[in-house]
């Protein structure tokens, strides 16, 4: 039964947002791709874009956004997608575009595609989810894996003499003069929520300047990656990923010169 | 510039496939640079600023085809070159853009190989390029041109096959194509209209949304797309085999050519023929769809084909396919960035004919 008819529209006081299709999201529970998709969907209807928005989907545990997001999207291959978001933000410079990235898409693989994809600020945004492990693939170690995290292929926690240390690419892209805004934000709790969603607001007004590359990362979680349940990597957040990726405003326009 | 009528000029052959695609209408073009097919990137920098279009040097070939596969998902006409080494990148990206039928112009100004090889012309890549190159059951539409003019006039056949079958189409050059001049002539532009289609991510104005994907987890689903991809590979292959003859009617030894060597073959087809050996040619112009046809036909009535290459024999597995056994199948490569003469190619001849008549003898 179509949800419009259990609900008298005088009191409906929350409904998903018409930018989410009704198709049943793959994630695991508890996990931060369902929030982040959430939230990104209703800034893009909230803001008017659904027309004018083309997104770019990863390879990763967001390999289906496409599914999600009603949208035009298309998905790219693996660390791709800022190559991928280039190629249609070059061909159709008055429409919006992103890339929706994890951080082995972005950060591992995708690293040379990231770095000039901003250095050329080209005016798309980036949305990069960190959540330290590699999920779709079974919990390997990704690049911004913690010290000492355990994962499916650094079972005996990340040595650092090993594998080096969790790569901190937004602190390093920020130095970039193409990227424009900067941001470390989360969607663990109902403040960090409505901050992402603050901060996504900001950055499509951005795009519309066209002044250079946006770029949020949000810290998240992966309950079955982590081996914790949904209550348990909250805590983790904020206990070991925040004092290593702290919140906040990386760069803002107000500090670019152009 | 004006670029509204045809006409004639001295160029390079990367430097008239480059403004052949700016005749032809290319919305993008995305690139890195390599030898021997800088000029193409080169020319374009220089070029599209003035006229229309965008250019963009990417950071890698890796880059370039996904931007590719980005801008022609949007419906932007787009090409990207490169030569061997760089096209061994692309790749991946390469049968992304096939599975998701998305239609671009790739060019491979081939250069000798393998590993970083040299800078000399080589055909070495025929296999990458007609038997799909990347990962999965895919093919490209393959066009080997053999002069400067077929450098300009294969991007406009180019673009219209990619764009008819939502297919990526090669150009399969050599190095030195890419760098010899000859005249050429150009159509004026205009000729070649395009429209954005509706498939095309564009923004979901008034329509459902559209979306490129190559993802299918449902192993049903991912065999019926494989199913309609081979039945559009069947589709070409039926209607878009091109290729040249050169004095087959009598002939008693065919040989078998593309691109550069097959102008380097019918000079051996005149020496011999001066020589009272009854030889003649064929030269397929699309590698895939390959001329099975003409072989097999050809295998019924002729001693032998002599397949000559610029490898180590590519296609001359493609020839032995399509003869079947009817006839002996010969091959003379050279390697390494090496051409070939058309004495070397008439010696070969040569000595096969005696072989076969000592042989003959032999047997009585």
């Amino acid at each position: 039964m179509p949800e419009e008819m259990l609900i008298d529209e005088m009191q409906c006081v929350y409904q998903k947002p018409g930018t989410l299709t009704d198709e049943y999201m793959h994630y695991c529970p508890g996990c931060g791709h369902a929030v982040a998709h959430k939230i990104l969907m209703e800034v893009v209807e909230e803001m008017g874009l659904q027309e004018d928005i083309i997104g770019v989907a990863p390879v990763g545990c967001s390999v289906f956004a496409y599914n999600y997001m009603n949208i035009d999207m298309q998905e790219a291959a693996h660390g791709r997608a800022s190559a991928v978001a280039t190629g249609i933000k070059r061909v159709r410079p008055d429409k919006f575009v992103f890339s929706y990235q994890g951080d082995g898409d972005l950060a591992a693989i995708g690293t040379a595609e990231t770095i000039h994809t901003i250095n050329r600020g080209e005016n798309i945004l980036i949305v990069f989810i960190n959540n330290g492990i590699y999920g779709m693939t079974g919990g390997q170690m990704a690049p911004t894996s913690l010290f000492g995290q355990k994962t499916s292929t650094s079972p005996y926690g990340r040595d650092v003499a090993h594998n080096g240390y969790p790569l901190k690419i937004t602190e390093l892209i920020a130095h970039l003069p193409g990227a424009y805004y900067v941001t470390r934000q989360a969607v663990h709790t109902p403040n960090t929520v409505r901050k992402f969603k603050k901060a996504l607001n900001n950055a499509f007004e951005y795009q519309k300047l066209n002044k250079g590359t946006c770029f949020i990362e949000v810290v998240s979680n992966c309950p079955s990656g982590w081996k914790m349940t949904p209550k348990e990597t909250l805590t983790y957040i904020e206990e070991k990923m925040l004092p290593e990726y702290p919140l906040g405003d990386i760069k803002v326009p107000t500090q670019n010169k152009n | 510039m004006e670029t509204n009528k045809s006409e004639i000029r001295l160029m390079k052959g990367n430097e008239a496939l480059a403004e052949a695609a700016i005749r032809a209408g290319l919305d993008a073009y995305f690139g890195y640079p390599i030898t021997p097919q800088s000029e193409v990137l080169e020319y374009l920098t220089l070029e599209i600023p003035k006229r229309r279009g965008i250019v963009l040097q990417a950071e890698s070939e890796v880059a370039s085809i996904n931007m590719i596969y980005g801008a022609a998902g949007a419906g932007a006409r787009v090409m990207t070159s490169s030569s061997s080494p760089g096209m061994s990148l692309m790749q991946e990206g390469i049968s992304y853009i096939a599975a998701a039928e998305l239609p671009c112009l790739l060019v491979n100004v081939v250069r000798g190989g393998p590993g970083l090889g040299t800078i000399q012309p080589s055909q070495g890549d025929y296999f990458q390029a007609t038997k799909g190159g990347g990962h999965g059951d895919y093919r490209l539409i393959v066009l080997a041109p053999s002069s400067v003019q077929e450098m300009c006039d294969f991007v406009f056949d180019g673009f219209k096959l990619a764009e008819k079958y939502r297919n990526p189409t090669l150009i399969l050059s050599d190095g030195a194509l890419g760098q010899m001049m000859e005249k050429v002539e150009f159509p004026g532009d205009g000729s070649l209209p395009h429209q954005i289609p509706a498939w095309a991510t564009t923004g979901k104005k008034g329509r459902e949304r559209n979306f490129i994907t190559s993802l299918h987890m449902e192993p049903e689903r991912m065999e019926e797309i494989n199913l309609h991809l081979q039945r559009k590979y069947k589709e070409i292959e039926e209607n878009e085999v091109r290729y040249e003859t050169f004095e087959i009617d009598d002939a008693e030894i065919v040989l078998v050519a593309f691109g550069l060597p097959a102008r380097i073959c019918q000079k051996t087809v005149e020496l011999a023929r001066a020589k009272g050996i009854k030889a003649g040619l064929v030269r397929p112009i699309t590698l895939f769809p390959f001329p099975k046809k003409i072989i097999s036909d050809l295998s019924k009535k002729i001693d032998r084909f002599l397949v000559v290459e610029l490898n180590a024999g590519q296609m001359v597995e493609d020839v032995m396919l399509a003869a079947n056994g009817n006839c002996p199948v010969h091959f003379k490569g050279r390697m390494g960035g090496m051409l070939i003469q058309p004495e070397e190619v008439l010696e070969e001849i040569e000595k096969i004919v005696e072989e076969s008549l000592t042989l003959n003898a032999g047997q009585e």
